[in-house]
């Protein structure tokens, strides 16, 4: 059902936890299963410094957290914003139909902590 | 690794004696048992003495048997065939929030064509109420179909009590025993059930053969038009290795039912303490006591059921969440819904379905690996972290 690279990210989730202080915190929680994933950015010179993430949900849902923390890190703020939820997916070779969904939170629950750090850096 | 299966209310692996009685019945007795020559006289015998060995395990007459491909061919067949038969009494049914896919989209089905459900709620145990189902009886029901065990909770329905309600109203009472059998003394006279379902692959024989019971005196409406096989109730040739399989699966079940009911319910509840008493903030969604031997839906709140199965399966670990039909489709399950369970603790439920082969090193084995998975997953949980504010909120 799942790819490899999901069952890796799944089973080895890359940066797991909270940014004490983060620079940006933001949230997604998916309408149609009820998947939630929250995003701590830490933000230097406006490059991503550090990702980390908490999500409930499926193996989908985390491996996708997962990915899309990898993706981002020591990327310019821009080119998180331009990361897609279908570029997540792409990346962890692909996702079950029935579990395209859970991929949507990853980068929309970045955007979201990228977001609320552009406000309060205003 | 070792593997475990634990998901027995899905499917069973098929029993040594049941493959060893099939195997001639494939290529040195082959003949259709319609037939009059000699190859479907000696199937004809073996179909009999399988449709005798069911007829024993549930306490009726062999001709009272209906042999179909599966249990919810049975449930269909049941539904409908009594709904079609008995239309010029009335159309209304009778049944609960929490049955199998199979009832519950045949009553749909005949919603669509003028009948009229109710569909009676349970309690937060999955137990139904008797005299609430009594009140919903009106003069146009025709038909009660509840199940006889949950397949996700194991939850036993009072199935006597409400057969002496159907009985009291000379209203038809089917109930899906496809859980039941096998695992439960399963009487249709002592029951009062007029059509009972019965499903093999649950109880050791192979997947595509089942069983209807149809009360002597029931009307009945086919489902499969064709030749007059199972006395114009269900035509098309008989599965006979199947249907020979089924009849030693449950001559082994009834000689069986004891013990393995004693020894499957004894892991179960080491599962079950076992897991409440190193999972803080557990449940156990089912009722306490009525509830079928061998069947543990367990919630970890704070996380969600599919990651657990996941990193169970990993480690060489089979159990389910939920109903196996309904794994594929988003959403928490309508039995756990129904019970009005927590709608977190609702998506982490675990079943664990125990069978024939399982042992207690599987129990230890369980054990030992589940508690670290709910960790590790309550650790990478946004809700898991936030539980004491939530906490404070709400004592506040």
């Amino acid at each position: 059902m799942y790819s490899d690279k999901v069952i890796d990210h799944f089973t080895n989730p890359r940066n797991v936890g909270e940014i004490e202080n983060a620079d940006g915190v933001g949230e997604k929680v998916s309408s149609s299963c009820g998947d939630r994933m929250k995003v701590f950015l830490k933000v230097e010179n406006d490059i991503i410094e550090d990702v980390k993430f908490q999500t409930y949900g499926c193996g989908a849902a985390i491996a996708s957290s997962s990915m899309m923390s990898e993706l981002v890190i020591g990327k310019t703020l821009q080119q998180a914003l331009d990361l897609t939820n279908d570029q997540v997916a792409d990346a962890l070779g692909g996702l079950p139909a029935p579990k395209l969904h859970c991929s949507n939170l990853a980068a929309d629950a970045l955007h979201e902590a990228i977001k609320n750090y552009q406000e309060t850096n205003a | 690794m070792k593997r475990i299966y634990m998901d027995n209310n899905a499917t069973t692996a098929v029993r040594p004696e049941v493959m060893e009685a099939m195997l001639p019945f494939y290529k040195e007795h082959f003949g259709n048992p319609s037939s009059v020559h000699w190859a479907g006289r000696e199937t004809g015998a073996a179909l009999e003495a399988a449709r005798e060995k069911v007829a024993k395990l549930i306490n009726c007459a062999p001709a009272e048997v209906v042999f179909t491909s599966c249990g919810s061919e049975g449930d269909n067949l049941a539904i409908k065939g009594v709904a079609d038969a008995y239309r010029d009494r009335g159309n209304h049914i009778i049944t609960t929030a929490v049955e199998h896919p199979a009832v519950l989209n045949s009553c749909k089905y005949l919603e669509k064509h003028g009948f009229e459900v109710t569909y009676l709620p349970v309690d937060g145990h999955g137990m139904l109420d008797v005299s609430s189902l009594e009140a919903a009886i009106t003069d146009k029901t025709i038909l009660i179909s509840v199940m006889w065990a949950n397949n996700e909770t194991g939850t036993l329905f009072p199935i006597e009590k409400i057969g002496a309600v159907a009985r009291k109203h000379k209203i038809c009472f089917h109930t899906d025993a496809v859980q039941a059998i096998g695992r439960v003394p399963v009487d249709v006279d002592a029951a009062q059930v007029d059509l009972l379902a019965i499903s093999g692959h649950k109880i050791g024989a192979p997947k595509g053969v089942g069983a209807l019971y149809v009360r002597k005196g029931v009307r009945l409406t086919p489902l499969v038009h064709g030749g007059h096989q199972e006395r114009n109730r269900r035509a098309g040739t008989h599965n006979l290795p199947g249907i020979v399989g089924l009849g030693v699966a449950c001559e082994l079940a009834d000689a069986d039912l004891r013990n393995t009911a004693q020894r499957l319910s004894a892991m179960r509840d080491r599962l079950e303490q076992g897991l409440l008493a190193a999972i803080p903030e557990s449940q156990v969604n089912g009722h306490p006591t009525m509830r079928l031997p061998n069947t543990l839906n367990i919630s970890f709140n704070y996380i969600e059921g599919e990651a657990v199965l996941l990193f169970l399966d990993m480690q060489g670990i089979a159990a389910s969440s939920g109903s196996a039909c309904m794994s594929d489709l988003e959403g928490q399950s309508h039995v756990i819904d129904a019970m009005g369970v927590d709608p977190m603790m609702a998506n982490s439920a675990i079943r664990f379905g125990l069978g024939y082969d399982n042992t207690e090193a599987d129990v230890d084995q369980v054990l030992e690996i589940l508690p670290n998975i709910v960790k590790k997953l309550r650790d990478m949980s946004p809700f898991y972290h936030e539980r004491d504010a939530a906490k404070a909120t709400a004592n506040s």
